[in-house]
């Protein structure tokens, strides 16, 4: 049965927390903190982008699929950062494995769910026979309007997942995709800051289209909240996938693994593709798992997949997520945080 | 200052650490070369460097070139790869007060610069300490 | 092969020259040296100048010069070979008359490099070095000076006040120097505190941004004689390359296209490095002047801290160097410095140095570095 060979992550060492970012436009840190459950979250440095942090997670992703990156026949980077307006990031990112020339390559964009589309057509070329090993990423540097509440939340990661039918770690036993068209979030070509409805991005967009992708995928497979160890929802805040995940009927102890974002942000296309990863660092042989993402516009990808015994013998091949995610941290302020992110106006 | 082929004719050494060695000599060399310095080998055959190694001198840039004008101060280093070939390249993700010579090191793909505004992006290798 | 002395120099005042161009500070220098040695014409002449293209726009200088100067047709020659090119271009010319092809040749070498930002500069000197392994990697002239400066530090306990004391007997030299861009003195402190530019090194130990030209005229022994001017004998020239990128040498303290120039000069002039009572070297930055030092065999290697810090190199110490203050105070128009130090040598030699007189002078020599040492022309000089 198809599955995913191989998985890695990817996040920047800097960090800047809540309180950092209040001071600057007097709000309330402390109810900013309680109420999207966020300490600090993860800033690219000016040298980093998508492109990066994508070919460091895939080659964290190499080092447990243990294969030879010239058998890669499909790369896709899901991102709503990509480096250029007009040019693909994955071209790039299988020049720098080792893929080319013989791979096919698209960037693909759906807001926070362009990485789990990557993953859903990779898994499928696989499964459909028409390549050996296909590689998924998703991985963003996002940016939220300074003052606004993303700013809070927007951050820097990377997550890959390459695909296959030999020496799988995870069989992929179903996917279900739920969408509709919801502007709950979206940016205008040469502006430089997303837009968002504000509390219409809530029951609307995000739990409307998880609870109808997890429903969908549960009913499709006979399946039940109980029959799965753990679940990695989207992560826009800390709140929202507790929300979900209680509606649903999941615990709070199959949320947790996978629930980086108190520490790390919402990196929007790695967000819940990072989460699968830090969920895998602990899974046990047999384990199943249910990932449901979120993309605003909108729509919900998801899959359930069942943990093989190989994840023993590869989980420690790469970093660990959480390792990561707590080595070397350098904590900014605000100062130099909008400097790296480009948001103070410089002579040309 | 680069031009789109200039920068694209490198991609195979600075994406992938692509080098060539002399089997004759057992030299390795980074970037690859037509004829061996030592011997005159013109038989050179592909390899790679090794992807971690130690520095063996660093310096901070102060005053930058004009493609890294915002990014400086930053540092850069001579590092020994453990293959035994020599690599500069800039040292990031530390403490200025923590580089010291010896100090072990990996190599990280990273964005070098961007040709101004509009020109192309240019990528590359720098190196983090290897915990 | 004919023996080959230097019958007149020409210099003017080095610095930010707004209002003259690269043809004026040419033309004014090669007259200078042209009336000095009293001669009437010249049969060939050879141009150093480095980036002439990158800052003022102009290549094909040669013939520019040639023409202003008012020699055309004689044949003329640009050379290149980064920062010593000046000596370059004395070396081709030495060869021309040594050989029996020309009698009269004008050496020179002239840079403008204040009509463009300070950036432009940076990445004109910057051509220099390795683009596609050092400079796309951030690296500049003084950082590659600086990781030497590290790799010194590291392996000799080279220490950070005995750089400062090269600048320091440098400027004290420049300060006599009337033709100097930096003519007055500078304490340690000075050096130590001034503006950071690659860790450790700062602007006191980096040499200038220079406006300037300098110019010699050669001809055959036997000729100066007859033209009854002081024999200056060029009696040894050597000249080596070695790898572009420092990365690629086998040890960065060390400068072996340095080595193998000097030890080729000293063999054809027969002498040893404690035969020579001056040195006019290359001190684009503090450390290259000490890493020179023990090339040349000046001092042991690692030894050549120690030796600035007792004051031997001074002007009245045992092995003077740079007594016309060096690149660092009288300034460095790249492509003129070689033949600018062969200017201060012949004049030592003369006994017209003045206040920078090294008392006695008989034999000097020069060294002409190019980027971080990729390529070294060395002379030896002595007055009969």
């Amino acid at each position: 049965m198809e599955g995913i060979v191989g998985y890695g992550a990817y996040i920047p060492r800097n960090r800047i927390k809540v309180e950092e970012i209040a001071k600057v436009w007097g709000a309330d840190a402390p109810s900013y903190k309680k109420g999207l459950m966020l300490e600090e979250k993860s800033v690219p440095s000016p040298d980093q982008d998508t492109i990066t942090m994508a070919v460091e997670a895939s080659k964290n992703a190499l080092k447990r699929a243990e294969i030879d990156p010239i058998d890669i026949g499909a790369v896709y980077i899901g991102s709503e950062s990509h480096p250029y307006a007009v040019k693909p990031s994955g071209t790039i990112l299988a020049e720098a494995l080792g893929s080319t020339p013989e791979v096919h390559t698209a960037d693909f964009e759906f807001a926070c769910k362009a990485g789990t589309e990557g993953m859903f057509v990779a898994l499928n070329l696989v499964k459909t026979g028409v390549v050996k090993y296909g590689l998924g990423v998703g991985a963003d540097t996002s940016q939220g309007a300074p003052g606004d509440a993303l700013e809070y939340s927007a951050a820097a990661g990377a997550a890959a997942f390459i695909f296959g039918r030999e020496k799988v770690v995870a069989e992929v036993l179903d996917t279900y995709s739920y969408m509709t068209d919801t502007p709950d979030f979206w940016r205008r070509e040469y502006e430089y800051y997303p837009q968002h409805g504000g509390r219409f991005t809530g029951e609307p967009a995000y739990f409307k289209h998880i609870m109808g992708a997890a429903k969908g995928i549960l009913k499709k497979a006979g399946m039940e909240p109980q029959d799965f160890s753990y679940v990695v929802f989207h992560q826009p805040n800390g709140k929202f996938p507790f929300k979900v995940g209680k509606k649903l009927g999941f615990s709070k102890q199959q949320i947790e693994p996978g629930w980086l974002v108190n520490k790390l942000g919402n990196t929007y296309s790695g967000s819940s593709p990072m989460g699968l990863t830090a969920t895998f660092d602990v899974a046990k042989p047999d384990d199943h798992i249910l990932l449901v993402s979120y993309g605003s516009g909108a729509g919900s990808d998801a899959f359930i997949l069942k943990v093989t015994s190989r994840i023993d013998e590869v989980r420690n091949l790469a970093p660990l997520t959480r390792s990561i995610l707590d080595h070397n941290k350098n904590y900014l302020e605000y100062g130099e945080y909008a400097k790296f992110r480009e948001k103070i106006r410089k002579a040309d | 200052m680069s031009t789109p082929s200039r920068y694209w004719r490198e991609v195979p050494q600075r994406y992938r650490l692509e080098a060539n060695k002399c089997e004759k000599c057992n030299k390795k060399f980074f970037p690859p070369r037509l004829i061996c310095p030592e011997c005159g080998n013109r038989e050179l055959v592909k390899t790679k460097i090794a992807e971690k190694g130690k520095i063996i001198s660093h310096t901070i840039i102060r005053v930058p070139p004009s493609q890294y004008k915002d990014q400086a101060p930053y540092a850069v280093g001579v590092v020994e790869m453990d293959d035994g070939v020599n690599v500069m390249g800039q040292i990031v993700d530390c403490d200025f007060e923590d580089l010291e010579v010896g100090m072990r090191v990996k190599i990280e793909f990273r964005k070098l610069f961007s040709q101004g505004h509009s020109g192309i992006l240019c990528y590359g290798y720098k190196f983090v300490p290897d915990s | 092969m004919r023996d080959v002395a230097v019958i007149g120099i020409g210099m003017t005042k080095w610095g930010e020259l707004w209002e003259k161009s690269l043809r004026d500070i040419y033309v004014e220098t090669a007259l200078l040296a042209i009336d000095d040695a009293g001669v009437d014409h010249i049969d060939s002449m050879y141009v150093g100048s480095m980036s002439s293209g990158i800052f003022v726009g102009q290549e094909h200088i040669a013939s520019l010069l040639a023409d202003y100067l008012g020699c055309a047709p004689v044949p003329s020659t640009r050379v290149e070979t980064a920062c010593a090119s000046g000596g370059l271009a004395l070396r081709l010319g030495f060869m021309e008359v040594a050989s029996g092809m020309s009698d009269i040749v004008l050496v020179s070498g002239v840079e403008k490099m204040t009509d463009v930002g300070g950036d432009k500069a940076t990445y004109a000197l910057g051509t220099a070095a390795d683009q596609e392994y050092e400079c796309y990697h951030g690296i500049t002239f003084p950082g590659l000076y600086a990781l030497m400066a590290v790799a010194h530090m590291n392996k000799y306990g080279t220490t950070r006040e005995q750089l400062a004391e090269v600048a320091v007997k440098n400027h004290r030299n420049g300060s006599k120097n009337p033709l100097a861009q930096f003519p007055f003195e500078v304490t340690v402190e000075d050096v130590i505190n001034s503006v950071k530019i690659a860790d450790p090194l700062r602007i006191l130990d980096c040499s200038p941004i220079t406006d300037g030209a300098a110019a010699a005229i050669i001809c055959p022994v036997e000729m100066a004689k007859k033209l009854n001017k002081p024999v200056v004998k060029v009696i040894g020239s050597g000249h080596a390359t070695d790898a572009i990128a420092i990365s690629q040498r086998k040890d960065m303290t060390w400068l072996e296209a340095t080595y193998r120039a000097g030890k080729s000069a000293y063999e054809m002039a027969q002498k040893k490095p404690k035969d020579i009572d001056v040195f006019e070297v290359h001190d684009c930055f503090t450390i290259a002047e000490l890493c020179v030092m023990e090339a040349l065999g000046i001092v042991e290697k690692g030894k050549s801290g120690e030796a600035v810090e007792k004051g031997r190199t001074a002007i009245d110490g045992d092995m003077p160097v740079n007594p016309s203050g060096g690149l660092k105070s009288k300034g460095h128009p790249v492509r003129a410095t070689g033949i600018a130090q062969a200017v201060e040598i012949v004049k030592q030699l003369s006994g017209e140095s003045e206040e920078r007189q090294v008392k006695g002078a008989r034999i000097g020599l020069t060294q002409n570095m190019g980027g971080s040492g990729a390529s070294t022309v060395v002379h030896i000089f002595e007055k009969e």
